[in-house]
């Protein structure tokens, strides 16, 4: 019930509502009784008139009308005219049933249903709907039939994209009319209809959409528009890659274990598999990325028919990233040899979009691998987060081939995407009092940062910041998503120069002088710019404001991550580290893990909730109700390789949870700080 | 939420009242309002049955009359009607489903049957009719897809072509329409990622630009509008909640402020509570009321899960035991 006011009836008016509703009471057992005996004689069909005039969501009398109707049919077969009374008549009833509830749904499909019966006047169903939108702009079915009737008629895409001209020229707020001209312009621009190329409409519709915006700041109507045009100007549909780990001209070391002296301004690898991940990272989610797309030329022996896998949920193909390993190491020893490897991405056809568009044309990348053989025992010590790190002491022209994005197979038609975007932050500028004004402008700076070609993008990244934390301030109702973007923003910061990055960046000693980024008491509430992050093998982002990992799986090298005093609630948050298959040290102390009753990454988890295969293990056959109680927890760390796991100052690190961790991790050497008997 | 927990304290919840108002809604038949109900009654008992339990007070209720009536809504294709007599349809099946869930009573049903009756539903193009004469919409997908997720039968349909279609209904705004090209509708939006969220599929979510337009629901009373310039209205606490917490951006709301306008909502002297502040109360905005702030972690209110619409414990004893 919607709007009606809360007041105590007098007696009168209860006396009223009763009788009436004897009355509909007595109709409704007479209909069920002519339904259930299958009676379609004129009264029988009158009495579900007047029951559907009174009560129009009555939904089995529309049925029984149905019935009536195809029961008529079926005595009359070949007379057009009676058929067409006969259908007409149902248009009648639904109209005044529409005039009664403008929202019922049983009404709207009984017209949809007459008319797949053919022998009605279509040009009456635009008439009507001219009628009916014009009293309600914003009524969903309406707009809903008057797609089907467009689909019907065969009415022309260019025509009802004036017809939201229309409607948006007499009032500008009107959202489902920008809805729908959003749905039309998509289809014209898609097919290139003629006149409908991008750099020449994107212009104008930008043009229309000041007129919505600059009226009246408040009124959401033109705000999704806008930053759907934004996002045609920015992204191009063909998928490019953004980067990849080992990067072009880069030169890595990969042995079997630790190696005793350092060759390290280099990225030392190792791994007692003897393989090392290739990542390639798309700037969209594509599928069809394997050994016939991507070709590996190297000495390295047995990577003719690499596997790729998409690191994304199993029961997807799509994704983003995508990782193969290769193998290093031979069956004859060899001392510090160095090889060439060679990869072209897109060398015949296959790689796709979501949306169907081909990788752009191929791409080739160079690296150098240096094996070591030398072998020590596997690392058990415990990793310290506090002691044993060294300062960067690479030279910036190391950390360029690290960071090094490989955007440059590019081949979209910049000139007018700039232009746009520069006209754009002109425009708004003069409306950045208001909030809207001053997200789209924090927006369009990003968007500018993203294509342009300068390296020096510092300035932007300030006003960016400066334009969120106002936002804070201006609109504290969504403070948290100023936050995040905030957060974004200064992590493009970071990432947007190696003298940036530099200074985040340590060596642990310890590790092989492991690359550890040190991101701690930033006040990130979430990761972003990780393309550029590929090479990191140790990350602090302790003393964060983080509640989950999301976008952590692409760093297939970390090995240690802290994320210490965060705002982690489950488990759940930590599903994306199960595709991190080199992690070994994971520390999660001082979270809020167990404190909420809601989870609100229940869902981005891969479980029986979300129906993803899982087999039984054995302790899931032990102790059921641990896993049912502790399910989160279970499904994550069952899949981690962990070594060393730290969970104090959670809500749920007591005693039955801390030996449940053990009987899933049966690997852990150290808990809590503390070395487990083995 | 931590930081507004003792405000939760000031704003008070009538829970006795509530309670008190849906037992006696189902007594009261001879309204007008009551009749024109009539089609929908098994709606009505799902939404007064979970807001019961939700505030630990489904004892209260005769299990057996329940289920008895219920039962004498089936209908012989294995789908259940609105109430007894009507014709069955697939937005009563669910909520017998969950009404026999939130009771435990799932054995008594004839699951091969039912489930039949649901996956029998699905079109070629992966879409999902309502009943026989072939109303197709997102709700449907939603509603098949839970219902057959909780009685374990998802294998029945063709998820892949059925998760296909839901997608083809997303918009350049990121939500979902009933149908491909339909408008944005938060409504429909927790169809969709309630359906994605249950396959496994919320990857085909833009979760950003969806929670960049759920969040802008949120307008300066604290209440939930279910499109752009629309009116607040408390049944979106749940539409547009739950559809925030399933991509994780449920944090861009304030929380607080939406605890406030619920509780604004209520009937304090009868009990119920309604769609906006000092408007008529109905059992509808009494269950998305109290949903809503059990997805708020308002104390006292069980949780609810945001893809099944069942309270957690009956939802995670279901599923996760094998
Ligand atoms: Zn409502």
């Amino acid at each position: 019930m919607h709007g009606r006011p809360r007041k105590a009836y007098k007696p009168e008016e209860e006396a009223a509502s009763a009788a009436k509703a004897a009355k509909l009471r007595i109709l409704q057992t007479q209909f069920m009784s002519n339904h259930h005996n299958k009676i379609y004689t004129k009264e029988a069909v009158d009495l579900s008139t007047k029951l559907l005039e009174i009560n129009p969501e009555a939904y089995t009398a529309w049925n029984y009308r149905k019935l009536a109707v195809e029961d008529k049919l079926s005595r009359i077969e070949s007379d057009p005219d009676l058929v067409k009374t006969i259908l007409d008549e149902e248009l009648s009833v639904v109209e005044s049933a529409l005039r009664q509830n403008f929202k019922s749904y049983g009404a709207w499909h009984h017209r949809k249903w007459v008319l797949s019966k053919g022998n009605s006047s279509v040009a009456n169903e635009m008439r009507l709907l001219d009628k009916f939108q014009k009293l309600d702009s914003r009524n969903f079915h309406a707009w809903n039939y008057r797609r089907f009737v467009v689909e019907l008629t065969n009415r022309s895409e260019q025509d009802e994209l004036k017809y939201t001209d229309n409607m948006i020229g007499s009032d500008f707020s009107n959202y489902s009319a920008w809805h729908n001209r959003s749905v039309l312009l998509s289809n014209l621009l898609a097919r290139k209809a003629d006149g409908f190329l991008p750099n020449a409409k994107i212009p104008d519709e930008y043009e229309l959409v000041h007129s919505a915006i600059f009226t009246d700041e408040d009124d959401q109507s033109g705000w999704f528009y806008h930053l759907w045009l934004l996002d045609q100007t920015v992204n191009v549909e063909t998928p490019l890659l953004t980067s990849s780990w080992p990067s072009h001209g880069s030169r890595i070391n990969l042995s079997a274990g630790c190696l005793n002296d350092s060759f390290s301004k280099l990225t030392t690898f190792c791994s007692e598999s003897g393989s090392f991940p290739l990542i390639l990272y798309f700037d969209q989610a594509v599928g069809g990325v394997s050994s016939a797309t991507v070709t590996i030329d190297s000495e390295l022996k047995g990577n003719e028919d690499l596997v790729w896998e998409p690191v994304s949920k199993k029961n997807s193909q799509m994704s983003s990233v995508w990782v193969a390993h290769l193998k290093y190491m031979s069956s004859e020893p060899c001392f510090r040899k160095e090889y060439e490897v060679k990869v072209r991405v897109g060398n015949s056809p296959g790689i796709v979009s979501s949306r169907g568009c081909n990788f752009s044309k191929s791409y080739e990348f160079i690296f150098t691998a240096h094996v070591h053989d030398t072998v020590q025992g596997s690392q058990e010590d415990i990793v310290s987060w506090t002691d044993g790190f060294d300062i960067w002491d690479a030279e910036s022209k190391d950390l360029y081939s690290l960071v090094n994005l490989n955007r440059s197979n590019a081949q979209m038609d910049f000139k007018w995407r700039q232009e746009a975007i520069a006209e754009e932050i002109i425009l708004f500028r003069k409306l950045s009092d208001s909030k809207i004004g001053k997200l789209t402008l924090a927006r369009l700076l990003m968007a500018k940062a993203v294509i342009s070609d300068d390296v020096v993008k510092g300035v932007d990244y300030n006003e960016i910041l400066e334009l969120y934390k106002d936002l804070m301030v201006l609109d504290s109702s969504h403070y948290q998503y100023y936050k995040d973007e905030h957060s974004v923003a200064l992590l493009h910061k970071v990432t947007s120069s190696t003298d940036d990055l530099s200074r985040h960046l340590f060596r642990y000693r310890n590790m092989n002088n492991s690359v550890c980024l040190r991101l701690n008491n930033l006040s990130l509430s979430r990761i972003a710019s990780v393309a550029k992050l590929l090479f990191v093998q140790m990350l602090d982002l302790s003393h964060n404001e983080l509640h989950s990992t999301e976008g952590l799986e692409a760093m297939q090298l970390l090995s240690c991550l802290n994320l210490s005093h965060n705002k982690i609630r489950s488990f759940s948050a930590l599903d994306s580290l199960r595709h991190l298959k080199q992690l070994r040290v994971l520390n999660v102390s001082h979270n809020h893990i167990g404190e909420h009753s809601v989870d609100t990454t229940r869902y981005l988890c891969s479980s029986p909730l979300s129906n993803s295969e899982w087999t039984q293990d054995e302790v899931g056959r032990k102790t059921p109700n641990l896993v049912t109680k502790y399910w989160d927890a279970y499904f994550v760390l069952r899949d981690l390789n962990l070594k060393q796991l730290d969970i104090t100052g959670n809500a749920i690190a007591r005693d039955e949870f801390s030996s449940f961790v053990l009987q899933v991790v049966p690997k852990l050497v150290w808990l809590n700080g503390k070395k487990l008997e083995s | 939420m931590s930081s507004s927990s003792s405000s939760f304290q000031m704003g008070q919840l009538v829970a006795d009242k509530h309670v008190r108002y849906i037992l006696m809604a189902e007594k009261k038949k001879e309204s007008f309002e009551s009749v024109v109900m009539d089609h929908l009654r098994m709606n009505g008992a799902y939404w007064g049955l979970t807001t019961l339990d939700l505030l630990d007070k489904l004892g209260s209720v005769s299990v057996d009359e329940v289920v008895s009536w219920l039962m004498t809504c089936q209908h012989e294709s294995g789908g259940f009607a609105g109430n007894t007599g009507h014709d069955p349809h697939v937005l009563y099946t669910l909520s017998a489903v969950q009404i026999l869930a939130l009771f435990d009573k799932l054995d008594i049903l004839d699951v091969g049957k039912v489930s039949s009756y649901v996956a029998g539903l699905q079109n070629e193009d992966g879409s999902f009719s309502g009943d026989i004469w072939g109303e197709v919409d997102t709700r449907f997908s939603y509603i098949a897809i839970c219902c057959l997720s909780i009685l374990k039968c998802l294998d029945k349909i063709n998820v892949e072509k059925a998760v296909d279609y839901i997608v083809s209904c997303k918009n350049l705004d990121g939500g979902f329409g009933c149908t491909p090209g339909a408008e944005s509708h938060a409504g429909q939006i927790f169809c969709c990622v309630g359906a994605l969220a249950i396959t496994g599929s919320l990857h085909h979510v833009d979760k950003d630009l969806l929670g960049w337009w759920l969040c802008e629901r949120q307008v300066k009373s604290g209440g939930l509008n279910g499109r752009p310039e629309k009116l607040p209205d408390v049944c979106y606490s749940w539409w547009v909640l739950s559809s925030l917490i399933m991509i994780d951006r449920v944090h861009w709301i304030d929380k607080a402020k939406l605890v406030k306008f619920i509780l604004d909502c209520q009937d304090l002297e009868n009990g119920g509570i309604s769609d906006r502040p000092d408007d008529a109360v109905d059992i509808f905005h009494t269950y998305f009321g109290v949903a809503g702030l059990s997805l708020l972690e308002y104390p006292g209110v069980k949780a609810i899960d945001p893809a099944y619409a069942l309270p957690v414990d009956v939802i995670n004893r279901i599923l996760l035991t094998k």
